[in-house]
């Protein structure tokens, strides 16, 4: 694997080593922005704190960021895996279409906004900490895994407006508290011990062996799923009578 | 050429902040290497810092800077300016040659202490009567403009990307135990001197990243109180909004966030009683002083500085620390580029305002 000194590099010029080479390790990155966009394959490491649009339309390449993010990571992904060993800004994930992403603290604001899925595309994030309000507004497919760890006592998992307008995919909550203001056109109920198996145990396992985390711990906890209600369909607001 | 306000101008900016809550002094170059990191926010329409603690020397007058398009604007100010105020100290700020920095007007700096008797005559306090015959001085002298006018502190500004500005104004000669930054994106418009950021009146500033769709109404409400916009710029309003709610009605820098980033009355209505009748009556009493759109800014007054985002934190803002040393930033790059290796980093929720204060213990 090539090592490289972002500090020796401008911004056009690192992103071209990017580009260039397969596996490659950045140290000092220090608000670049768009790294890894669209790559389709490779192995990166970034070090340090890339800027924003970090691994927008990302394509099937992997990249983990040791440090933290800034906004706007993966925007419109569409496969590979995003793995951050600390905090993600605003704007994560934003309509992400396939692929994993996964943080290990917390989001900002608006994160996993008008995420899709469409057959084998299935967007997966993940995220360790806790989020700001909007989580997952307008959610149109896909999964949201928010875990809470290391967080306050007393702090919330979401911010207000938790999936607002949501209505397909789900969101997991690693809480048997439902969201504040938690609309009422969607479903919210705790899982059962043959759901955690079945359904959060395989979307999890790769989170834990890449951040070193103990799963059992993980999925001791209770957990709860947003859903949309097929019941109160948005269809009835949109469609032309 | 058309001024601010009379074009649109959806803006993209950066801002950050430095505070030293022990009151030790942070050199001018210090926060100029912080925002220079996100030159890409900026177009090289405008860049401008305040810094606090820097004219100790100074520190009990009022330090005037003052942008003259001529030589006529600067005598009718200075003949004003006798009629209203001892000065103690007048000379122009000292710049340096900049090859991107073009068109700089005349450029003035003055300490100095209101006439006693004018004083009296007029029945107002210190800051009163300074801030309307800066207020007066803006209005009525064509081509003069005081774009800073509080003790012990400056603001410095041109058109130009923030590090070139910092270079113009040669930022490295002041320390001070605060400062704030500002990098401008005027997408539609010329962008001129005046239109810079920070706004400042008084010791009080205000460095803003956003839009405020508000303007038109805030504008009108502020009016009503004597004050004018003379600049028809979004962050102008947001100053002197600031200063009617904290100098004038005396509410504390936390009930002023709570008027400008009023929760939604769905959040309010979450809040236990006393919070939400607290809450109510703030966003009643002072209604057409709530902003909205997208907007994070610094402010800085003598001794402290706040962080607001509006309540749906559609700006990013980031606050660190790292021992006595507080950090503010639109990107967290930004604050690792002057300080690696901090305490805590953590991103403010919306609408909840990140005050500090020097220790008082404090020596500045």
């Amino acid at each position: 694997m090539k090592t490289i000194d972002a500090f020796k590099l401008n911004e056009e010029e690192l992103k071209q080593e990017i580009r260039n080479n397969q596996d490659i390790e950045v140290d000092n990155c220090l608000g670049q922005r768009y790294l890894g966009c669209a790559l389709k394959e490779g192995n990166i490491k970034l070090v340090g704190t890339p800027g924003n649009g970090l691994a927008a339309y990302l394509d099937g390449a992997s990249i983990y960021v040791k440090g933290n993010a800034q906004d706007a990571v993966a925007d419109t992904m569409n496969g590979g895996l995003v793995a951050i060993e600390g905090n993600a800004g605003d704007a994560l994930s934003y309509a992400m279409r396939g692929g994993k992403v996964y943080i290990l603290g917390n989001a900002g604001y608006r994160a996993g906004v008008h995420m899709k899925a469409y057959k084998e595309k299935r967007s997966l994030l993940i995220i360790g900490g806790c989020t700001g309000s909007f989580l997952g507004e307008y959610l149109a497919g896909g999964t949201i895994i928010v875990l809470g760890l290391n967080c306050k006592p007393g702090m919330k998992l979401t911010g207000y407006f938790c999936a607002n307008g949501m209505y397909a995919g789900k969101i997991y909550l690693r809480t048997d508290e439902k969201p504040v203001n938690l609309s009422d056109k969607l479903e919210f109920h705790k899982l059962d011990r043959d759901e955690k198996e079945e359904e959060l145990r395989p979307l999890l396992e790769e989170y834990a062996r890449i951040f070193h985390l103990n799963l059992e711990e993980i999925l001791a906890s209770d957990f709860s799923v947003i859903e949309a209600d097929p019941q109160k369909s948005y269809k009835q607001i949109y469609a032309a009578v | 050429m058309k001024k601010e306000g009379e074009v649109r101008i959806p803006s993209g900016c950066a801002i950050c902040g430095i505070f030293s809550r022990d009151g030790s002094p942070v050199n001018g170059g210090t926060i100029a290497k912080s925002i220079a990191l996100m030159h890409n926010r900026s177009n090289g329409l405008g860049g401008g810092f305040a810094g606090y603690g820097i004219y100790p020397a100074y520190k009990d007058y009022y330090a005037l800077h003052i942008f003259y398009d001529n030589l006529k604007a600067r005598e009718e100010t200075e003949r004003f300016l006798d009629s209203h105020f001892d000065i103690i100290n007048l000379s122009k700020i000292p710049t340096k040659q900049v090859e991107s920095i073009t068109d700089a007007p005349l450029i003035w700096r003055y300490f100095v202490s209101p006439l006693v008797h004018k004083i009296q005559d007029s029945q107002l306090e210190e800051n009163e009567y300074t801030a309307r015959c800066m207020i007066r001085i803006n209005n009525s002298i064509d081509g003069a403009y005081v774009f800073s006018c509080g003790k012990n502190m400056g603001v410095f500004k041109a058109v130009g990307y923030p590090e070139d500005v910092a270079e113009f104004y040669r930022l490295e000669d002041y320390e001070g135990y605060a400062w704030t930054a500002h990098g401008r994106y005027p997408t539609n418009t010329p962008g001129w001197w005046g239109g810079a950021h920070p706004f400042a009146l008084l010791d009080l500033s205000v460095v803003h990243n956003g839009e405020i769709s508000s303007y038109d109404a805030n504008r009108r409400a502020v009016e009503m109180y004597d004050y004018t916009c003379n600049l028809l710029t979004d962050t102008e309003v947001i100053t002197y909004i600031l200063d009617y709610l904290i100098r004038k009605e005396g509410l504390t820098l936390e009930e002023s966030a709570n008027v400008i980033a009023a929760p939604f009355w769905s959040t309010i209505a979450m809040k236990d009683q006393e919070e939400a009748t607290r809450l109510a009556y703030l966003r009643k009493m002072y209604s057409s002083f709530l902003i909205t759109g997208p907007f994070s800014i610094l402010v800085g007054f003598t001794g402290g500085m706040m962080a607001l985002n509006d309540r749906l934190k559609l700006r990013s803002l980031v606050v660190a620390e790292k021992g006595e040393t507080t950090y503010f930033s639109s990107e967290e790059a930004a604050i690792r580029a002057i300080e690696p290796d901090l305490d805590r980093v953590w991103s403010p929720a919306g609408g909840k305002p990140v005050i500090v204060r020097l220790n008082k213990e404090a020596i500045v």
